[in-house]
């Protein structure tokens, strides 16, 4: 298995110059490897949401590649939208920290931890691009591969549970976030929503 | 009579992108003008939940995206429509197809979905105005929509049916 930080670190290196949209247990690690105006942490969240938002990203930007990186306890809450990323092609890399458990709560276990096939419930979904590491030898080996050519895939990476995290705080306020990213891909600054962000 | 020639027309006019949604019986009659139109494009999500998340990454990359659902669907994304209007703040439009209203409001239905939407939609604090597509016209669905684009705030026409 790997640690959390050693599957990220191996993304961080590969990435390039795609988006990396960042859920849960990810955002308070990621910003240490990366803090660049195209990476976007999704906190505060909706949990279960992640891959939805990156494939809307995806679908707008369609020549970037978009990375998202959730947890099993996320896809879990939305495994339609396995389904929704196999109907729509689009550069969309779904990077899967399966660590059996909710992490920022406490560290309960998900329910089928350890049982559930990520990578088989993907590929029975229509995506047909799957990848499944259990090592951190065999990620680093396949990462880059993994992040070239079309979309949708999805990588399951087996990780290590760990218990004792605190909800993690994004680097920034969500509207910051928000212009900066669209500010780096040249979508026109919305300044109503900064003015209005800021009001609170 | 609103139709959905007359709908899709308006969501042309507004400049609108992306029409991501999860039909009902009665919003699912527009689907074949949306499917045969030549630059709209029709997105069906599994939830509406992921709809609403969907059409925010939509936003966030530059499209302009409207959410179609039933209110049994906005029921079930309430947490991702909380995150959207209240944490993302993103102007989202969302057409709420409120089910068996006509009837509700004759006295002729016992389904709770019509008591239930309007104090929700409430709840959330966001703007909102009825349509009555038997009634009402495409002008002042244009309108609505319109305000809700000019005032860039999420805004919540509820469709009776």
């Amino acid at each position: 298995m790997l640690t959390h930080r050693e599957a990220l670190t191996v993304l961080a290196a590969v990435r390039g110059e795609k988006l990396v949209l960042t859920t849960m247990g990810s955002v308070a690690l990621w910003p240490s490897l990366s803090d660049a105006p195209n990476d976007f942490a999704y906190m505060p969240s909706s949990m279960g949401q992640g891959i939805a938002l990156g494939l809307g990203l995806a679908l707008a930007q369609p020549e970037r590649g978009v990375i998202v990186v959730t947890g099993d306890g996320s896809l879990l809450m939305n495994l339609g939208s396995l389904v929704t990323l196999a109907s729509y092609p689009a550069a969309i890399y779904v990077i899967l920290i399966d660590n059996g458990l909710y992490e920022i709560t406490g560290g309960q276990p998900v329910p089928g931890a350890g049982r559930t096939d990520f990578a088989g419930l993907a590929k029975a979904a229509g995506i047909e691009r799957v990848y499944a590491f259990d090592t951190l030898q065999a990620w680093s080996a396949a990462a880059a591969e993994c992040l070239q050519g079309p979309g949708p895939v999805f990588v399951r990476l087996a990780v290590v549970g760990e218990r004792g995290h605190k909800t993690p705080t994004p680097p920034r306020p969500m509207h910051e976030q928000i212009q900066r990213l669209r500010t780096y891909l040249g979508v026109i600054a919305d300044d109503a929503l900064s003015t209005r962000a800021d009001s609170k | 009579m609103l139709d959905s020639r007359q709908v899709v027309s308006v969501f042309q006019t507004l400049g609108m992108t992306h029409i991501v949604w999860l039909p009902d019986s009665h919003l699912g009659t527009w689907e074949a003008e949306l499917v045969a139109h030549p630059t709209l494009k029709l997105i069906r999500a599994t939830r509406e939940g992921e709809a609403i998340a969907l059409a925010a990454g939509l936003w966030l990359g530059g499209a302009k995206p409207l959410v179609v659902m039933q209110c049994t669907g906005f029921f079930e994304a309430g947490d991702a429509f909380r995150n959207v209007v209240h944490d993302l703040k993103i102007p989202l439009p969302l057409i709420v197809g409120v089910r068996s209203y006509t009837a509700f409001v004759q006295g002729r239905s016992a389904d709770t979905c019509p008591q239930f939407t309007e104090p929700i939609v409430r709840a959330w604090n966001v703007p909102y105005i009825w349509i009555d597509p038997t009634r009402d016209t495409a002008p002042m669905l244009l309108d609505t929509l319109r305000r809700f684009q000019s005032e860039r705030t999420v805004g919540v026409v509820l469709w009776a049916e």
